[in-house]
This record gives structure tokens, sequence and C-alpha cells, in this order.
């Protein structure tokens, strides 16, 4: 076993406890790398099928190629797809220049929380990792919500030996994050050995490409001339620079994502 | 440029460490400077946090590097766990920031289970605390073995060599009570990186490592495939004409064609195939993996079962004896029902005896009838069903359980060997 090997062995046992515990559970697919690489690990654990449906939540600012990817992939893994948007708040005008923290947490958070009401979700799979940012590596791998959607960072769960939360009070669900104690590069190798297939905006174009995805509005490209998988763990195992610095919701203030994040933020 | 110096990823070795030990101490200030000293922090991050200390008008610390909530900055004070990411020509870290206050034990715990190896830290200033004791002993009763000893602070005290021998003698003494010996006690000046990832010149008495030279010493976990196996039952799916049991294997291997018991519920089958998807293994399953197995005839088999080899079977019973620590806020007593996880198994179980009741940071032992937060005792636990388990020292995965007490996990335990006499409350 070596340290993917043993990485990958870890998301399917979680991702398989997950199904095995919540009767009414979905995967949140962002069409980025590492809800992808999570839709290849619940194939691998349920051997080739995907018994859970993944959703998409649409803010209508996504750039065009996401959708595209999420179509044709969709079709090909033949698996179930939900799409949720916020069409009421669309209507009424929402959108980046009301204010980035504002629109993303109405037209991600809400459109989120609308729809898991909608369905009755009681537990959604997502694929944050510690090493994104600081509020997420203090995350646990089954990570409670309460009726307001809110988490409360301050008093978690404790969470150890692999024995997880899967007793919740009703109007609550429960966050899965399989793929928690990988890192940027570990997703990559794992990219790379796999042959997962990905989004082509991850690979330059005009010397820039981008390195963690979103909103067409307010997500930046990196300078890169990675053009392969090779190039970009290459370029990553070298660069000093972090992997949501194009995210401008995050340098709205100092505490933006946590204060996005307590209020039910993926 | 690509160095060609650094191994393929597959080629190096990862390994997990946790920082524990008295709050205040600088657990997260010793964090941030391993983190800053190893060239690990993203750009600009030193910046951002400089500013932050500007604006709010605090001097600047290095464990902001790691304390990202408000809350922790305000307070100089770590709440729940945060990890960094750095790597030396031996190996890639993850250093696993813990809480030291007492208030966040079950955040240290979440924290240290998973580690292979800990490093313990003491303000030298201070000398040995509550909380040293506490974590030393839950270091010790979550099976780490592999120990380092920080004495921080050292500039506070002159680097004077008088008190780091006296603070060392002290927890050394203490450890050894619970049968711990690091491997290195290292003074240091967190804040001024004294012998943290480079020697100190301020204390040339010392001679031994320095921390990031202490971690490199640590051993990688050792194999478990040469184990008996034990393979817990996680689910089954018929998702096509296949009727698949799938699990992990926690240690041992298994082959097709292996005759396998489940426990407890006592079924004998022979494994017709490992199921994998898309996977680079093939051949006979190891520990660590996440496989499916197929049968040569249908059993009915559950959620829960243990397959193993009937030459080494695991033990069932419907009673545990467990030496067990609390984290819930309501005591552990008699006549209350509580849910026993272990591996995948589940059942409900009742506290029926208890025996000495430890205060982990005084080792003081005395008789109770309950056991609070934070505290340790040997108990007795009966089960409304069999279930099928080890010793903790013969197999740490099979060995090992927590408590459900409600909605939450409220305490973990490790089995002890079955001994002749009863706890009676």
């Amino acid at each position: 076993m070596d340290h993917l090997d043993a990485l990958e062995a870890q998301s399917i046992y979680i991702l398989r406890e997950a199904y095995k515990k919540f009767k009414k559970l979905a995967m949140l697919w962002s069409i980025g790398k590492d809800s992808t690489v999570l839709l290849w690990l619940a194939r691998k654990s349920f051997f080739g099928h995907c018994p859970i449906p993944l959703v998409h939540i649409d803010t209508s600012y996504k750039i065009p190629e996401m959708i595209t990817f999420r179509d044709r992939v969709a079709a090909e893994w033949g698996v179930r797809l939900v799409v949720g948007q916020h069409t009421q708040a669309l209507a009424e005008g929402m959108g980046p220049e009301k204010g980035r923290v504002l629109c993303c947490s109405i037209l991600k958070t809400e459109a989120l929380q609308l729809l898991m009401a909608e369905k009755g979700y009681t537990g959604l799979i997502l694929g944050i990792r510690r090493d994104e940012e600081g509020t997420r590596a203090k995350e646990r791998i089954f990570s409670p919500r309460d009726r307001n959607f809110e988490w409360n960072y301050k008093d978690q769960p404790p969470e150890f030996w692999d024995q997880f939360k899967t007793d919740f009070a009703a109007d609550t669900h429960i966050r899965i994050h399989p793929l928690l104690h990988w890192s940027e590069l570990d997703v990559w190798r794992y990219i790379r050995r796999e042959e997962i297939p990905i989004v082509d905006l991850y690979f330059a174009r005009s010397g820039e490409r981008y390195r963690s995805l979103g909103c067409l509005p307010c997500t930046g490209r990196i300078k890169s001339e990675a053009t392969t998988v090779d190039a970009i763990i290459e370029e990553l195992e070298r660069t000093t620079t972090s992997e949501r610095s194009g995210r401008a919701q995050d340098h709205e203030d100092t505490y933006a994502m946590q204060k996005l994040r307590a209020r039910g933020y993926m | 440029m690509t160095d060609t110096l650094t191994p393929p990823a597959t080629a190096r070795e990862s390994m997990s460490v946790v920082l524990v030990g008295h709050v205040d101490h600088g657990k997260s200030t010793l964090v941030g400077r391993l983190f800053y000293d190893t060239g690990s922090l993203p750009d600009g991050r030193y910046e951002a946090v400089a500013r932050v200390c500007e604006d709010t008008g605090k001097p600047f610390e290095f464990a902001f590097l790691l304390d990202a909530l408000e809350e922790e900055r305000d307070q100089g004070i770590t709440i729940d766990t945060a990890q960094a990411r750095f790597r030396t020509d031996r190996r890639d870290y993850v250093l696993v920031d813990a809480p030291g206050h007492k208030e966040f034990l079950k955040n240290m715990v979440s924290g240290a289970a998973s580690a292979e190896a800990a490093v313990l830290l003491i303000d030298a200033a201070e000398g040995v605390q509550e909380q040293s004791r506490r974590h030393g002993y839950l270091v010790h009763l979550l099976g780490i073995r592999q120990i380092i000893v920080a004495i921080n602070k050292m500039d506070l005290v002159g680097y004077s060599r008088e008190t780091f021998e006296r603070v060392r003698a002290e927890y050394l003494a203490f450890l050894g009570e619970l049968g711990l010996a690091p491997r290195n006690v290292v003074p240091v000046a967190a804040r001024h990186g004294d012998n943290v990832a480079a020697p100190s010149k301020q204390m040339p008495w010392y001679d031994g490592p320095t921390i990031l030279e202490a971690l490199d010493h640590f051993q990688a976990r050792p194999e478990r495939r040469h184990l008996p196996l034990r393979f817990p039952v996680q689910d089954v799916y018929k998702f096509d004409h296949r009727r698949t049991i799938a699990g992990r294997v926690e240690s041992g291997t298994l082959a097709e064609g292996d005759e396998v018991l489940f426990s407890p519920s006592g079924h004998r089958g022979v494994v017709k195939r490992i199921e994998r998807w898309e996977a680079r293994r093939t051949g006979p399953a190891e520990a660590g993996e996440s496989i499916g197995i197929t049968l040569t005839e249908q059993l009915f088999i559950e959620r829960g079962d243990i397959l193993s080899h009937p030459s080494h079977p695991p033990r069932v019973s419907q009673r545990l004896q467990a030496r067990l620590f609390w984290l819930g806020n309501r005591h552990l007593a008699a006549g209350r029902p509580y849910v026993l996880k272990l591996t995948t198994q589940e059942v409900t179980c009742h506290l029926e005896g208890i025996g000495p009741v430890v205060d982990t940071a005084t080792l003081a032992a005395r008789a109770q009838s309950e056991v609070a937060k934070n505290e340790v005792a040997t108990v007795t636990l009966y089960l409304n069903k069999p279930i099928a388990f080890d010793a903790f020292t013969d197999m740490v995965e099979t060995g090992r359980f927590v408590l459900v007490d409600g909605l939450d996990v409220a305490g973990g335990g490790i089995v002890l060997e079955p001994v002749e006499g009863d706890y009676s409350i």
C-alpha cells in the first residue's frame, strides 16, 4: 500500500459508511477536480455504480465549459444528476455586484438549503480538504449542521478511530467529507494515476489556467504554462502560492470564509 | 526545472504527528515555527498574519499561522485542531496542533487518535502542568508509543540548563509511571526558532537533535499484513447479479479460495473472488485495502460480522473489560443504555462494573460509581448480544471501541485481556 492507495482506501471506507448510514444521501458535484475525484471514488466504492445522486448548485454564473463537462460526464457514467438553482433570487437580480459574500450566501448556500429541504437529504457528501484553508482544517469527516444550516465550529463532536457521527436530531443534517485528509498534490497525483477526466479549464491556455474553479466573475486564473496533468503536478511541487488565491470571496475580509462556512457554505 | 533529487510521491513516506501539552505552553507557536522554518508557508500567509496583528494591535504570533478562527486569535487559544504540512528529506509530515485547554479535550483526542507519533510540549517556566500529565496519559492510552518531549520557552528561563534538567526529570518520572519512554527531550524556544529546525546558539550545552531531526528519527507504522486476518463486514451490495460483501481489511491478508469464519455469527464460507473496480492491485487483499468479496455459496451475512481465518479467530463474548476515557458532559453511569461501536459492530450495552477511576492528571485512583468527563476508568460492560473483538494489545483495530450516549460519541475504550474477578458497583 503506497500513500495514494492508503488515501483511496480511507475515502472508500468513508463513502461506504455514509451510504450505509444515510437513507437520504446526496453528493455535491461542483464539477471541479476534487468533487470529480470524489465521484470516481464513489464508483470505486460501489464497483462501478454510483448509487448516490449528484447535486450541482448552478449559480448561473458558472464558467460555460463546466456545464458542458458536467452534462457529458454525467451521461457517460450514467449518474443521477440533480441541479439546484435559486431562480427566485436570480429573478430579483442577485449577483456578485451586490457583494461577493452575500452573493455566495444566497446563490450557493441558500440555494443548497432550499434544494436539501425540497429533497429531504440528511447526509451531504462534499469534496473539501483540510489543506484548502484554515477553517476547513478544523472540520470533522462527519460534521453536523443544525436546523439553520449552521456549523458550530466551537463545539464539534469528538471523532476518532473511524467511528463517525451518524446519529442526529430531526431537521439537522450531516456533512460528510471523504477527501478531508488529501492534499491538492495528492488529488492531482491520483488524477494522473487513475486517468480521471477533468474539465480542461485547469489546463493552461495563452499562459493562464484555473487552479480552483468557481463562478466566472469571482474566479481568477494563475499564470501557468501547464497544459498536462504532469505539468500541473510539476508546477504545484514548486509553487508557494495558495490554491484558493484566485477565489475572490475568500479575501473580502480576514474571516470571510469562517463567516461563510459557519452559515453553511461548502 | 524539476527537482530530480525528490523521489516520486509514491515512494515517499507520509507521517502524522500530534503536538500536545498544556494550554499556553506554546504548541501553536512551535507548529507555526516549523511551518515557517521549513519554507512550507504559502506566499503571503506570513504577511497576511502580520497585517492582522498590526490592524488589531497585537504582537506578531507564529501561532496565528495555524489558529485560523477569529475567536482563536482574539483569545490566543486553539479551540480545535489545525494542521501543518511540511517535508524533510526523510518524509512528508502532517503535524496536528491539538488544543491544550481542558475544555477541548475531545478535540485533542480527535486530533491525536490517528497520529503515529506525538510531541509532548512543556513550558520551561511553568513546568509540568495538569494537561501535560493528562495528555501524556491519553497519548499512552491511544496507543502512541513514539514520543518526544519539547521543553519550550527556554528564552524565558535564560536558556538555563538547570531548569531544563529539573522539568525534564519531573516529566520523565511521570511518563515512566505510565511505561512511556520518550526518545528525546529537546530544549526549545519556539518563538525564536532555537532547536526547532536549526540548532540553538543559546544552548551550547545541548548536543541532542533539533525537533525536526527528532521527528525524522521516528519509525513508520509497522505493516499489519503479517498479523491474523480481520475483515469486518461494512455492507452487503446487490447492484447486479453478484452479492458483494464490502469492507476494509484491518489486518492480515485475504485470498481467493480462503476458508473464512464469520464472527460472532459462526458461519463459515469460502472466498470465491476478491472484487475491485478499476484497481491497480490484483491478487490477495492486504491490510488497509477497501475491497469486496463474493463467496462460493450464499450465506446470510450482515454488517458487523468479522471475517478471520478459522485458525486465528477473534474472541466472542457478551461481556467486555476495558480501560475507558470519558468525554461526555453527562457521567457514565449504571442503568443507562449506551451504544458500543467496535469496527462496524453496534450493540447496546450497560455499565456492569467499575474499577478504580483514575484522575489522569495525578494518577490518583479512587472508588467511584460513575465516570465523569476527562476521567479514565477500568470498566466491565454487559452487551445485549455477543460481539467479536480482540484485546487491544493483540490487535489494535479490533481492540478498541467508542460509546455513544444519545446522539454523540462520549467515550472511547481499549479492550483488556479478560481477567477473572468482578467489579461491582
